[in-house]
């Protein structure tokens, strides 16, 4: 366990390295994800009108087919996109935090 | 025995002089992150006490004794708190569901209804005792369970609600507690999202997320089924993504008239109601969550999504024009009018501040701080229904 998380860590900062967001970023995302996710998935992430964002059911499924869930939305469902205001590299480092919170 | 009667009703009686007060102008505030509640005073316009420990308070909703002693508060986390506004805390707290989404009252006051996402479903409780009553699930097709939204009290002991994933609404019949009566409409649209009531009981009206127009059911005549009010409606433009459910509460109505906020758009939509007609599209600065009516009618707030949730509009409804701007904060969530309309109380969650607003003149009377704060919910929803 221990071990995979590191490597994940590893990973996840090979892919990101100059690109993680800022400290500041970083709390502006933790709060979107929070409030603003959180009016569809719970304020917990456990899932509301939208799905469970917890690690344990995110867990197979893989970074790349999340993010495009969250940079394009879902059509027919009310998944919105959300490019216009997470950049890529934001929404990738939204992911890992998901993947990684316990 | 008489003596110590008397004496037990001398110590009583010093203990409630010393914090003797009504409820009804009482309220609260529901502090969305540290799972708290404010009770709070709208006459003072001041916090009388914090609540703490009510597990996860996203989407929280609450509702009122009709004696307007105890509120009742639907966390998400599918916690059920009974709060005694005399006594400053919890009277009881149960844990009813995974995943809940709102609750109503019934219109004698002793039935506490809860509307579940998982699993997808209505319960009912006894107001006094939390005891569990009636479960109802919300079953359909080949036995899955559909979220529930929309869940209102009605005339005649009854609770209407609407199923997500069913593209349903049924109307639940309480008078006879242990065996409710269930009628069901199929195929009202698909995906409704959440439903008012209209304020004399009459109309149950859904807004569906993936169909057009709206669905409206006459209770005075439940025999003609649900029809599509509006079916035109927004079918030629482009929906625009939507950033947060828009909520259907406090039917917006002035004479005639009522507004709805219009999802996937920058509008407000004026129906008339003896016709069911659009008769007019407001342009509003962004997506619209809470349309609410001041209690006289005269004006109507709107407040908005992500990312323009730090404004606030008001419409002059004399002229259904824009008649003023507000910036009350960052992310504006929710507001409530004093029982008579003369102050509005607007939370702004991420300033963490809730705003007192005269209604005539919009100067700020006040400025509590609270910390996320979300939901606002005065005493005087006691004597409301549909709420
Ligand atoms: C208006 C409601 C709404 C909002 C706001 C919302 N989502 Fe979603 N989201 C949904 C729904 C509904 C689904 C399920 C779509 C489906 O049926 O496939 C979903 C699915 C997802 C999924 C895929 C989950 C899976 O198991 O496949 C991810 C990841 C996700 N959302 C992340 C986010 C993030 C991050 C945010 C905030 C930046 C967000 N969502 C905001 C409604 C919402």
């Amino acid at each position: 366990m221990r071990f995979s998380l590191l490597c994940l860590t590893l990973l996840c900062s090979f892919a990101v390295v100059a690109e993680e967001p800022s400290q500041d970023r970083q709390a502006e995302l933790k709060n979107l994800l929070k409030h603003d996710c959180g009016s569809c998935h719970g304020l917990t992430l456990k899932g509301g009108l939208g799905p469970s964002l917890l690690a344990t059911d995110l867990h197979n499924k893989s970074a790349e087919f999340l993010i495009a869930t969250i940079q394009n939305g879902r059509k027919d469902t009310a998944m919105p996109p959300w490019k216009t205001f997470l950049s890529i590299d934001e929404t990738r480092w939204l992911v890992q935090h998901l993947k990684n919170s316990p | 025995m008489r003596f110590t009667t008397l004496l037990a009703c001398l110590l009583v009686s010093q203990v409630i002089l010393a914090e003797l007060r009504g409820t009804g102008d009482l309220g609260l505030i529901i502090e969305r992150e540290p799972a708290a509640v404010q009770i709070i005073n709208t006459s003072t316009q001041k916090t009388l006490s914090h609540i703490a420990d009510l597990g996860d308070l996203s989407h929280a909703s609450v509702v009122y004794s009709r004696d307007a002693r105890y509120a009742f508060i639907f966390g998400r986390d599918g916690g059920l708190s009974k709060i005694d506004l005399l006594k400053d805390k919890i009277d009881q707290r149960i844990i009813q569901a995974g995943n809940s989404i709102g609750g109503a009252i019934s219109q004698d006051g002793k039935l506490i209804a809860v509307s579940n996402y998982t699993p997808g479903g209505v319960k009912i409780f006894s107001s006094e005792t939390l005891d569990l009553i009636a479960d109802i699930p919300a079953i359909y097709a080949n036995n899955k369970r559909s979220k529930v939204v929309g869940l209102v009290d009605a005339p005649g002991q009854k609770f209407i609600f609407s199923l997500f994933d069913a593209n349903e609404i049924w109307v639940v019949d309480l008078n006879a507690v242990t065996k409710p009566k269930i009628q069901k409409f199929t195929n009202i649209g698909k995906q409704p999202y959440d439903a008012l009531l209209s304020p004399d009981g009459r109309y149950y009206i859904a807004g569906l997320f993936a169909d057009n127009g709206l669905a409206l059911l006459d209770l005075w005549s439940p025999e003609k089924g649900v029809k599509r009010i509006l079916p035109n409606y927004g079918k030629q433009d482009e929906k625009l993504p939507v950033y947060k459910m828009p909520h259907l509460e406090g039917w917006a109505a002035a004479g005639n008239l009522m507004f709805i906020p219009a999802i996937g758009q920058h509008e407000v939509l004026v129906i008339e109601q003896s016709t069911w007609q659009l008769i007019k599209r407001i342009p509003v600065l962004g997506q619209p969550v809470f349309v609410m009516a001041r209690p006289d009618g005269r004006q109507v707030w709107v407040n908005f999504a992500f990312p323009d949730n730090s404004h606030l509009q008001i419409i002059d409804v004399k002229d259904l024009s824009i008649e003023k701007h507000l910036q009350p904060g960052k992310a504006v969530l929710h507001m409530e009018f004093t029982p008579r309309g003369e102050h509005v109380w607007v939370s702004a969650r991420d300033d963490n501040h809730v705003l007192v607003y005269d209604t005539q003149n919009f100067k700020e009377l006040a400025r509590l701080p609270a910390k996320k704060p979300s939901g606002i919910f005065f005493s005087n929803r006691a004597h409301k229904m549909g709420l």
